[in-house]
């Protein structure tokens, strides 16, 4: 059998998929269909200060090999989740990765200073495309200032690793990158969605009520393996690659441009099993072509990689 | 609100019957949009599990294909446990529903279910059910129908649409109901008008009704009105649509608004996609 376990970002991981945030609530649902073990990390939904509501429906757009959404980060908040969600995730018997976000550079630090002693927490995502209420409402992740105070502010609140995740809706993700490392980020983890939108003809306006909403899903592959294998040959610490991964194929494209490890997102809403498909896949592949262990293909399709190459679980 | 969620099956059943597409008058094209099919499938582990308002989430493209992206929603139509069989009845107005009415006897269709709530169908002694149909909506009402019909508890049943050949499944439904009556937006068969006037009628009639409507949501939010009158606030329940992604209740992507003070929202694919009346804001 390949060896599939990587050390990621410090992170034990029998293998090196996990969940995208948002796509997998907070495990109960896909739960039901396959056991979380069986998975590198899960990721959960957003999770803000306080409980959110959400936007009105609908929230959801078929597109393309793909779809918009504007969920609008409803979620119960840091400590019903911890209450409520947390002591279900520690049973997963996969790390769990809690996916922080919100609406002030303070906003992100409580958050994160709550969950650094809830314990069972392995790792914190920060999604840094949250509109910044601040700001006008422009995401924070579209400027390395911003950014950089985000991932400071947790830095300062916390030990546990910071994997940030970077928005596409940028002119160059890599001088974003580099603020997030030199603001203390572990890890990065990209792409979130695209921005996009889909008009109605007949009623001559929007789907979404909110306009535009966040593009995922296979359509989004190729944005999101370009932005890996550009990330990756600009900063040297280890990437979750994800966007419209749903086979084993798929995810090679992304460790192959550098990513250490994948997500799974909108796949699941196709195949509930997706994530577990993508796994046996890529231990398939790695038998079928000689490899004995996945970190080795880590940025073999990438000349400028700078590493580092995750390590051996 | 209902909160006990069965696991849900996978499976990869097989059609046994259907699709068996019927011209539906107005709004029909060339094309085959706008015609219904009845399409029968063995699925056993689903139909063991199922009740009706419950929904299946079908999966519209081959295997490995990833466009149409997303699962279609579709109600319950029949539930035949002795057979292991189910059946779903549905309007081809898209991609994927076009891609199903493709399907013939043999082929598989991937699907996930029972999914969400289904209809509360314990009345106490005295009520009896009501059910309103509107267009496609008398989907999961003929599933409805059976269930209490094999339960012995009282029914009368209304059905709604624009035309006489828009009128559904009548005949399943007046198997279990007993009489059906219609309405017609033009008048070609029963009462010329909208199905909640018939409704309003059957309301002044029965004495302790329990209403069941599906249908469009203009049709949705006259009942929830009549319902709600002052004076004489009546149980009933709506089944609801809206766009779904993931259907299991991951995405928070099929979000209604609740009635109750606040913004909360609840997910059809999970709390409902039958709610109690009072319990929802339609169009919101
Ligand atoms: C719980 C539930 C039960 C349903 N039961 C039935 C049924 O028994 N029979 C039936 O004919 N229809 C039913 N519908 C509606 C059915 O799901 C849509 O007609 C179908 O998804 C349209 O897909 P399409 O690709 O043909 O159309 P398109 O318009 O091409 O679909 C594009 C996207 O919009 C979504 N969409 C379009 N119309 C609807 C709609 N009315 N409701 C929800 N999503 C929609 C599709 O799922 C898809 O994601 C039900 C919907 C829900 C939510
Ligand atoms: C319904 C939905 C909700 C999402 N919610 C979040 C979220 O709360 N936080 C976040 O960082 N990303 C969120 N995302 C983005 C995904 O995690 C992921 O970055 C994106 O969808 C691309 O991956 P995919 O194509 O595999 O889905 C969400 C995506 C979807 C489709
Ligand atoms: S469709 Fe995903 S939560 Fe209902």
């Amino acid at each position: 059998m390949a060896d599939l376990g990587v050390v990621f970002a410090g992170l034990k991981l029998k293998n090196p998929v996990m969940t995208a945030s948002g796509t997998f609530g907070y495990g109960r649902e896909y739960g039901r269909f396959f056991a979380l073990g069986g998975l590198g990390a899960v990721v959960t939904k957003g999770i803000t200060l306080e409980a959110r509501a959400g936007n009105p429906g609908p929230r959801v757009v078929e597109t393309p090999a793909g779809m918009l959404n504007s969920i609008g980060l409803e979620n119960p908040g840091v400590e019903r989740f911890i209450d409520e969600e947390l002591p279900s995730l520690r049973q997963a018997g996969a790390p769990v990765i809690v996916n922080v976000s919100g609406h002030t550079v303070d906003e992100y630090g409580e958050v994160a200073a709550r969950l650094d002693t809830a314990g069972g927490v392995a790792a914190l995502e920060i999604n840094v495309s949250c509109p910044n209420v601040d700001q006008g409402g422009m995401a924070f992740g579209v400027d390395p200032a911003t950014v950089a105070t985000v991932v400071g502010g947790c830095r300062r609140r916390t030990r546990l690793p910071l994997i940030t995740k970077l928005t596409p809706n940028v002119t160059d993700l890599t001088v974003i990158a580099r603020a997030a490392v030199d603001a203390g980020s572990d890890a990065l983890s990209l792409i979130n969605t695209l921005v996009g939108m889909v008009i109605d003809p007949v009623a001559r306006k929007p789907v979404l009520p909110r306009t535009v909403g966040g593009l995922s899903g296979p359509a989004v592959r190729p944005v999101a393996v370009r932005a890996v294998y550009e990330v990756a040959a600009a900063v040297d610490r280890p990437i979750i690659g994800l966007g419209g991964v749903a086979t084993a194929e798929d995810a090679l494209q992304f460790i192959m441009a550098g990513a250490s490890a994948v997500a799974v997102g909108t796949a699941f809403f196709v195949d509930p099993l997706a994530a577990v498909k993508v796994v046996d896949g890529l231990a398939a592949w790695c038998e079928r072509h000689g490899v004995d262990w996945i970190g080795e293909l880590v940025g073999a399709a990438n000349p400028a990689f700078k590493g580092p190459r995750p390590g051996r679980a | 609100m209902p909160s006990v969620v069965r696991a849900p099956i996978r499976e990869s059943v097989r059609v046994v019957g259907g699709p068996d597409g019927r011209i539906a008058g107005p709004g029909m094209a060339g094309d085959g949009l706008g015609l219904f099919h009845r399409l029968r499938l063995q699925a056993p582990a689903v139909a063991d599990a199922a009740r009706p308002g419950q929904f299946v989430h079908v999966r519209c493209a081959p295997p490995g294909q990833w466009d149409p992206l997303l699962r279609r929603p579709l109600s319950l139509h029949r539930i035949d446990r002795s057979r292991g069989e189910i059946e779903v009845l549905f309007r081809v107005v898209g991609r994927g529903t076009g891609f199903l009415a493709g399907l013939a006897a043999g082929d598989e269709v991937d699907l996930i279910g029972p999914l969400g709530q289904g209809f509360p169908t314990d009345l106490a002694p005295g009520e009896t059910a009501v059910l309103v149909a509107g267009g496609i909506g008398v989907a999961p009402l003929v599933a409805l129908a059976e269930e209490l019909a094999a339960k012995g508890a009282p029914l009368v049943a209304a059905a709604g649409a624009q035309t006489a050949e828009g009128l559904l499944a009548v005949e399943s439904l007046g198997k279990a109901a007993g009489e059906v009556l219609t309405a017609t937006d033009d008048g070609s068969a029963g009462h010329r008008g909208f199905v909640t006037e018939v409704l309003a009628g059957l309301l002044d009639h029965v004495a302790r009704p329990v209403v069941y409507a599906c249908g469009p949501e203009p049709m949705l939010r006259r009942v929830q009105a009549m319902l709600a009158e002052e004076g004489r606030r009546r149980r009933g329940y709506l089944s609801l649509e809206t766009r779904m992604a993931c259907g299991v209740g991951a995405c928070l992507g099929c979000a209604i608004r609740q009635a109750k003070p606040g913004t909360a929202y609840y997910h059809v694919c999970h709390d409902g996609p039958v709610f109690a009346a009072e319990e929802v804001v339609l169009g919101g």
